[in-house]
């Protein structure tokens, strides 16, 4: 067990000063707007949880959290194995492994306003490549007309430009893995997938951790990408909760309902967090304890 | 068997490289293109090649020193966020103290935040103290998600190192300072680089925060690119060209960290 320290609070003061002057402020700032209706600056009026309710009843707004679900979820179902499946293709040594390793983070570090601008024209039918060539396979595509090609453009999008996280994540966490391992497993005759199943991703399940967070928690954020593509659109067919929020606050000026918006959508992603955090740690457990259990 | 499990392995590989590059050639296949070629003619390579575009961008000051004004602020994110996030990264790796777990998941639920809550009370927290416009004022809102995210990551890798090595250290005599910045850093160099490269490649792309609170002096590329669109429609080739010209340094950043990805680590506590 760790000892207990409690100077080690010296140690974590500057981290908690920093994230505290960007966090604390402007969230009790949200906090104080979301129970007034501002009138005006020197015009308040106190409304205690009105906000609240008129937002919880309010149904584009649950129209786009159930959009924003799915979407969510799509991209942690495509993007964790995808990237997984890549980190274990990439090579592990040499020249090659470098050059990979650049083309990989590549699409990781484009603005994220130029990745929607780039994909705007490349999937469009004249003059882009992909739109071009599903055209030419006889596909009537259109992510300006059709919902389901815009949902799936956004999609398509997205595992393009963050499946490299969670692939330079696990390409290090396997880097990790000493050789001794993987002598062991050959010497038992273990299969690739034996391998896979029980050396590998045990080893993986902490960077595994970060990379399932942080692409929920990002992707329950896109904002600038499709809102660059498709502009929510056709419809509302992909107007995800950052974008509802920011037509409240930027467009409409609501802060009040804004503010209130703020809070539940953050205590959403808080919730959802903790419950996937949660269960992956016990995942975790488990597959240790049997795992033991099949050693000893 | 083993053989054909390898080609299948690089099959896919190339096939993921090509899915991955073929976006970004078309934005380097536009930059070289006249804005016609590029609403008129679907063509593979540019017909008309052309240089104009990064013309531009070189010659006119509001468009390079966007990309000056984004690495100041990036540089001192990066480096605030690893200075403050190094001792704390050990503190939670080595010791248990009051409310430690609570302080850890906290720090997490700052990168939950969408970036949109943030956006007008930002505006006035830095109006009010006067740093609205400086480099100053973006590394420091850029903190929020920086930092938690670096705490992250550098904690996983100092877990992988035994608590040995420092015990031994303080027998040896070294103060807590000395050993950590002779003895323990460099251990951990791998993780250094890693969340280095995380640090700047969130900074370097994110574009809400760092346009709302800039207007000239420290208008950031992200921002400047946003002018492409104007009343005669949008300079696709002025804004391909940027786009590729963004793509550098971050290119340059992950050489340099490459062999410390490829080093590897495991995560201890998570």
């Amino acid at each position: 067990m760790k000892p207990v320290n409690q100077k080690a609070w010296l140690l974590i003061l500057p981290v908690v000063l920093c994230v505290a002057f960007s966090a604390v402020l402007p969230l009790m700032t949200v906090v104080n707007y979301s129970v007034q209706d501002i009138i005006s600056p020197e015009r308040r009026v106190f409304v205690g949880t009105e906000w609240f309710k008129s937002v919880m009843r309010d149904e584009d707004l649950q129209g786009a959290l159930l959009r924003q679900i799915g979407f969510s979820l799509a991209v942690l179902l495509v993007e964790i194995p995808l990237g997984i499946g890549l980190a274990l293709s990439m090579p592990a040594k040499g020249a090659r492994s470098s050059a990979v390793l650049v083309m990989v983070a590549i699409s990781l570090l484009i603005p994220w306003n130029v990745v929607g601008t780039i994909w705007q024209i490349y999937g469009r039918t004249d003059i882009g490549l992909m739109g071009a060539a599903l055209a030419k396979l006889g596909i009537d595509y259109s992510y300006t007309g059709n919902a389901t090609d815009a949902w799936f453009t956004v999609l398509l999008m997205d595992v393009w430009h963050w499946t490299p996280l969670v692939a330079l994540l696990c390409f290090a966490g396997l880097r990790a893995i000493p050789d001794a391992y993987y002598q062991a497993a050959r010497i038992d005759g273990a299969s690739k997938f034996a391998v896979f199943r029980f050396i590998q991703l045990p080893k993986l399940r902490g960077v595994l951790m970060i990379a399932v967070l942080l692409r929920f928690m990002d992707s329950f954020m896109i904002y600038t990408e499709p809102f660059v593509l498709t502009g929510g659109g056709p419809g509302n067919a992909t107007t995800f909760l950052s974008q509802y929020l920011t037509q409240k606050a930027v467009g409409q000026f609501d802060l009040g309902p804004a503010a209130a918006f703020s809070l539940i959508y953050f205590l959403i992603i808080l919730l959802l967090c903790f419950i996937l955090y949660n269960w992956m740690q016990r995942v975790g457990q488990d597959a240790a304890t049997t795992e033991g259990a099949a050693h000893g | 068997m083993d053989e054909r499990r390898f080609k299948k392995r690089v099959v896919f590989l190339l096939l993921y490289l090509l899915f991955a590059i073929l976006p970004v050639y078309w934005m380097v296949n536009m930059s070289f293109k006249t804005n016609e070629e590029i609403l008129s003619t679907f063509s593979l390579w540019p017909q008309h090649f052309t240089l104009a575009h990064y013309h531009t961008i070189f010659t006119d000051e509001s468009w390079y020193s966007g990309y000056i004004n984004s690495m100041i602020y990036v540089a001192i994110n990066t480096a605030i966020s690893l200075v403050v996030a190094l001792p704390a990264a050990y503190a939670f790796s080595r010791y248990s103290f009051l409310g430690d777990k609570h302080v850890f998941f906290w720090l997490l639920t700052n990168r939950m935040t969408p970036p949109a809550v943030f956006l007008l009370p930002f505006f006035q927290l830095y109006t009010t103290l006067g740093m609205m416009d400086t480099h100053i004022a973006v590394a420091l809102a850029h903190l929020l998600f920086n930092v938690p995210l670096a705490v992250w990551i550098l904690e996983g890798f100092m877990s992988g190192i035994p608590r040995e090595i420092d015990e031994t250290a303080y027998i040896d005599g070294y103060s807590f300072p000395r050993f950590f910045l002779t003895i323990f850093i460099p251990l951990i160099k791998a993780g250094v680089g890693v969340a280095a490269f995380f640090c700047f490649m969130f900074s370097w792309v994110e574009l809400l925060m760092a346009r709302t609170l800039t207007s000239v002096n420290a208008k950031p590329i992200v921002a400047v690119m946003t002018r492409t669109v104007s009343a005669s429609g949008m300079d696709w080739g002025v804004l391909a060209a940027a786009g590729v010209l963004t793509i550098v340094p971050g290119a340059i950043v992950i050489w340099f960290v490459r062999h410390y990805i490829a080093k590897g680590f495991a995560m201890g506590r998570v």
